[in-house]
Parts: C-alpha cells; sequence; structure tokens
C-alpha cells in the first residue's frame, strides 16, 4: 500500500483489492444501519466480505441473513420505510427474484442504494458477464450507474448513497459492475479514508419515517385511478432531478478524491470522426483500440456511458453532433427491438436533432464471450468505411463474435 | 498517452497449487514497487486436481485492456503433468519464455513437447518446496524463477513483500520457508 499525491485534497491509500473488495470497503466506510442481502455468483463476495466486517464488529450494521432476493428486498423495503440507511446487493436470477419490491421501492421513494454485479440472465444458466440482468430492470424507476474499473464501483457506491438521499431524488439507486473482470480481478485503486467518507455521506436523517411515532404516516397505501399516476409523475420527476444531482455529488467527491466523474465520460472524442459508445469495462479494452488507432492517425473516439438512468439524452446527443458514424456496443440484447437498450436510446436521443451521426448497432459478449481489441478494431473499421462512403450504412444489429 | 508496455503473464497449475495466489502476489508486489497491475483467474468449473488458469498484467502506466490475455509473453507451468494434458503454448509468440516446474532439463522438456522456437527455462519447484516449506506448495518458489527469468522486479522485492504480507498470518517458519524457497529457484532456474 502507498499513499498517493494527484489532484485530490484528501490523503489517500493505494490498495490491491478485487472490485468487490472495494464494494464491501465503501458499504463498511458508509456504514449502512441495515443490510439485507442473499449471496449469488459473481456479487458473493461482496455480502462475504461485508459479512466480515459485522462479524468483526466494526461497522454498526444490522445484517439481516434472508432465504432469498426477494425477502432481501423486502427486508431492504422495511427498514429503509422504518428510516435506515440500507444497502444490499446482487446479480442475475437474484436481481430477477426482486423484480416485484423494485419497482416498489421505487414508488415508496426509498434510498436503497444495491449493487448488481453484472451477469447474465438464465438459461442457459451462465455465471459470466453480460448486461441483460439490470437492464431488464431499466424501467423500475431506479437511478442506474455503470462503472468501468474497481475504481469507479468503489468512487460510485459512496457517490449513490449522496444521490439516492437527496431531497430533490428520493429513490432508490442500482450501481453495476462487470462480473469477474471488474468484480473478481485484482487491481490497483485508490481509496479514502473511513473519516472522510464518513463525513461525505453524512448522518442520514430521513424526513418521513414509520419509526418516526410523533408524526405518524401511511406508507404503501393503494391508490385508485384518481391518485396513481400522479405518483408515477412524481417519480419521472424525481429521476429526472437525479440527474443534476449526480453531477452536483460527483463535483463534490471530485474535489475530495481527485477523480471527477460526469454523466459519460469523452474519451479522445473532441476531434474525433467516429466513436464506439460502450458501457462497463469493455469501455477500458474499447480506450486501448483508440489510443493504438490514434497512433496510426485515425481519428476515433469513445464515449462511454455512467449514468443510464436517467438517460442523459440532450447531453450526449451534444457530445455525439460533431460526428460522422458511431457504432453502439451493448452487452445485451433486446431481443425483437430494433437493437440493444443502449443502442435504441441513443437513436432516439439523436432523432430530432438536426446536426447528427449515422448510428449502427452491435451486440457483444453475451455470457461472458471475450471481447478483445481484434472485436472493437472491427467495429471502427466499419464506422471508418460508413464514413468515407464506400460501405452503406446498416440498419440491422451486428452480432459481434458470435459462432456462425 | 499512446499504448503502454504491457507485460502478459499466463499461469498453468492444479487446483490447489496455489497460482491464484502467486498472480495475486505478484500484482501486490508490483504495487508496493508502484507499478500497475491485474490479476485474474479464470473463472469455470475448478476444482482440487483440475487444470487451472491464472492471469497477471504489469504495466509502468494505468492499464485500460480488460479482454482475457490470448498472446503472453510469458507461460509459468506448476505442474509438469499439464504438458500433455493442455497446450501450454497457445498464443505464446515464438520469441515468448516458457517457465516449467519439473526436474527435467530444458533441452529434455523442448525434445518432448517438440517445441519450436521460444525459450524453454526448469526448475524443480516441487522439490524445493518440500525441503524448505515442508509442502509441495510450488507458487512461491516460482516466484523466483520467473523474476530471475524476466527481470520484472529485483527478488528482494518479493522476498521483502513476503516477510510483510505473510507476517501477519503465518509463523517465521513458514515465511522463512517461503522466502528461502524463492531464493533457491531463482539460483537453481535452468536455461537452455
Amino acid at each position: 500500500m502507498a499513499t498517493t499525491a494527484n489532484k485530490a485534497t484528501t490523503k489517500q491509500t493505494t490498495v490491491a483489492m478485487t472490485g468487490n473488495a472495494g464494494c464491501a470497503l465503501a458499504m463498511k466506510q458508509i456504514n449502512p444501519d441495515v443490510v439485507g442481502a442473499y449471496p449469488i455468483t459473481p456479487q458473493t463476495t461482496i455480502v462475504e466480505e461485508f459479512a466480515n466486517y459485522v462479524a468483526n464488529g466494526v461497522v454498526d450494521t444490522e445484517y439481516i441473513n434472508v432465504e432469498s432476493e426477494h425477502s432481501a428486498m423486502s427486508a431492504c423495503i422495511g427498514a429503509s420505510a422504518a428510516g435506515a440507511r440500507v444497502m444490499t446487493t446482487t446479480s442475475s436470477q437474484g436481481l430477477a427474484l426482486m423484480w416485484e419490491e423494485l419497482s416498489i421501492a421505487s414508488a415508496m421513494r426509498l434510498p436503497i442504494v444495491m449493487h448488481n454485479v453484472n451477469r447474465s440472465l438464465s438459461g442457459p444458466i451462465n455465471i459470466h458477464c453480460d448486461h441483460s440482468d439490470s437492464m431488464g430492470a431499466r424501467d423500475m424507476g431506479w437511478v442506474q450507474m455503470f462503472g468501468e474499473t474497481a475504481q469507479e464501483a468503489y468512487d460510485n457506491t459512496i457517490i449513490a448513497m449522496r444521490v439516492a438521499e437527496h431531497e430533490k431524488v428520493m429513490l432508490p439507486v442500482m450501481i453495476m459492475h462487470d462480473g469477474f473482470i471488474t468484480s473478481h480481478a485484482i487491481d490497483r485503486f485508490d481509496v479514502l479514508d473511513d473519516e472522510v467518507v464518513k463525513k461525505f455521506v453524512g448522518e442520514y436523517v430521513p424526513k418521513r419515517a414509520l419509526l418516526d411515532t410523533d408524526n405518524p404516516m401511511t406508507f404503501g397505501p393503494f391508490a385508485m385511478p384518481p391518485y396513481y399516476y400522479e405518483q408515477r409523475k412524481a417519480m419521472r420527476v424525481a429521476l429526472e432531478n437525479a440527474k443534476d444531482v449526480v453531477l452536483k455529488v460527483s463535483k463534490e467527491y471530485g474535489k475530495l478524491s481527485g477523480r471527477t466523474y460526469g454523466l459519460f465520460e469523452e474519451y479522445r472524442l473532441d476531434d474525433a470522426h467516429i466513436a464506439v459508445i460502450v458501457l462497463g469495462s469493455t469501455a477500458g479494452t474499447a480506450k486501448y483500440v483508440v489510443d493504438k488507432l490514434r497512433d496510426k492517425g485515425m481519428k476515433v473516439g469513445l464515449l462511454k456511458p455512467r449514468l443510464f438512468r436517467p438517460f442523459p439524452s440532450a447531453e450526449m446527443a451534444d457530445a455525439l453532433s460533431h460526428l460522422k458514424a458511431v457504432a453502439v456496443m451493448d452487452r445485451s440484447d433486446s431481443i425483437g427491438a430494433p437493437g440493444g437498450p443502449v443502442y435504441m436510446e441513443v437513436k432516439a436521443a439523436l432523432y430530432n436533432t438536426t446536426k447528427r451521426p449515422h448510428v449502427q448497432g452491435y451486440v457483444y459478449g453475451l455470457g461472458g464471450r471475450d471481447t478483445g481489441p481484434d472485436q472493437i478494431e472491427t467495429v471502427f473499421g466499419d464506422l471508418q468505411k460508413v464514413a468515407r462512403g464506400e460501405e452503406a450504412p446498416r440498419e440491422a444489429v451486428t452480432l459481434l463474435g458470435v459462432k456462425e | 498517452m499512446g499504448v503502454e508496455k504491457l507485460t502478459e503473464i499466463r499461469w498453468h497449475a492444479r487446483g490447489g497449487q496455489g497460482a491464484v495466489t502467486a498472480a495475486k502476489l505478484l500484482a501486490e508486489t508490483a504495487l508496493s514497487q508502484g507499478q500497475y497491475f491485474q490479476a485474474f483467474p479464470e473463472y469455470g468449473p475448478e476444482r482440487m486436481g483440475a487444470p487451472i488458469l491464472a492471469f497477471t498484467r504489469i504495466s509502468n502506466g494505468p492499464i485500460h485492456i480488460r479482454s482475457s490475455i490470448t498472446n503472453p509473453e510469458i507461460v509459468v507451468v506448476l505442474d509438469s503433468t499439464l504438458l500433455s494434458a493442455v497446450d501450454v503454448t497457445e498464443g505464446l509468440d515464438t520469441d515468448g519464455v516458457l517457465i516449467i516446474n519439473t526436474d527435467e532439463e530444458p533441452a529434455a522438456i523442448r525434445k518432448a513437447m517438440k517445441l519450436k522456437g521460444r525459450k524453454v527455462y526448469t526448475v524443480d519447484a516441487t522439490k524445493i518446496a518440500k525441503e524448505t516449506i515442508g509442502r509441495a506448495i510450488p507458487n512461491t518458489p516460482m516466484m523466483g524463477a520467473l523474476v530471475r527469468v524476466t527481470g520484472i522486479m529485483p527478488i528482494e522485492n518479493v522476498t521483502e513483500y513476503l516477510r510483510k504480507s505473510f507476517g501477519k498470518k503465518f509463523s517465521e517458519e513458514i515465511i522463512e520457508g517461503n522466502v528461502k524457497a524463492v531464493e533457491r529457484a531463482y539460483a537453481e532456474v535452468k536455461a537452455e
């Protein structure tokens, strides 16, 4: 371990840890009142490490062992409604089993923070990475943030707590990092001191709590047609508010850590003619390819989405307006739809703008299929031909790296 | 910017021989000398005795690439019975390095494997481990052979880190046994 001196205003420690150990460490530093969780690969090592913190008495958390993810989310909802600061973690089928409770957590405006370590959905059963689990939950009214590295998984955990509990948001936040690739690889990253994180997240004082017996209140009542619609409108407004709050909290965190995050990351995009849009760990491999192609004189760039819900449509359309062609790479397929979820969002974001690039869709890496630099180079090759007018733009989505 | 010089290593072993620990130890040692790294096992049906793979990337600058390692420069084999079970040379360039735990000479291994190109090094890490640690766990001696052959870090960094990190968990006897194992493999590894 070593301390770093970067732009940060506070001392940090450089560690060699897995992404999951980093997330468990961030949870320890946040010291939530309640964690209700059920282990599932590849999330398991987060709850395992956090259970160690609980057993060793270094956190004050009430750790609830449950018999399923449905119960995990139910316990989290109850605890959060009671007024506690609540965290949990899951993956894949675990998230699927929580399905019924996900929209209840958001509709009850409960600021629960949950890691979803990305893993493909069964079947066939598979434990490796793709984004089909969290993409399936994209309309559940949760804020969704994706991270590329263990560093981002750690940082996002701390930022998410503040976003969830912000009075203009009061919604659950789901943080993603790639199963095995980020969760289980030992990586180098910087962590803040416990006291610094404690001060940054502050004490959670709920405005409305079931256990506030001086102000008795009903949570989650039946809403007839005259009321339901307005509740959903309020959720939409709150989720839209999350965009500004994410920026504000990330900026404050940046001053502390020297690592400032936006709604998305632009990598060598300014003067690029063509670019790839990809989220999660593959964005790292795409940076490697961008550097390599730039060395050969190609004007290529990358846009890595961080915030997926709410989707920063206007900001992204603006960032892409100068490009000739972009490729959206999705690590999940929306079967029967025109393309993957990110592809459809990007296309929709651009449709009503006057200056926009051609958009081509790709699906890649399902069930953990390795996505190396060669596949991304192929995508840039396609885009270059389209930009030069040598090849007709493609409407149909291309499946990368699939066996014929 | 530009592509940083990157060293990619693949570890072949059987479950229980400590390849994952070795990959982790190498990463942590790299951190202690200010380098960047990634260490990751291949997750599949790993069981005690089954063939497994682990990977390490080391660089002087930040590492962006996240895909699996398909063209390593260095392959470390912790168990010579794997030589007839899996293709340990897969993706290894003709000037790549192969470090094998065996009691045989490099020339004998080259002949048995019908190997063209590459550089072969051998060390009897199992014997060293038995004599120094008292158990046939070849991972720490293979670290000694690796740093000798590749020069990726001074041996003192490895032994210092072993003393520091093992100090919290193991007895003085086990720690010094491991240090001795690293030093002996460093001295005894054979080139062609």
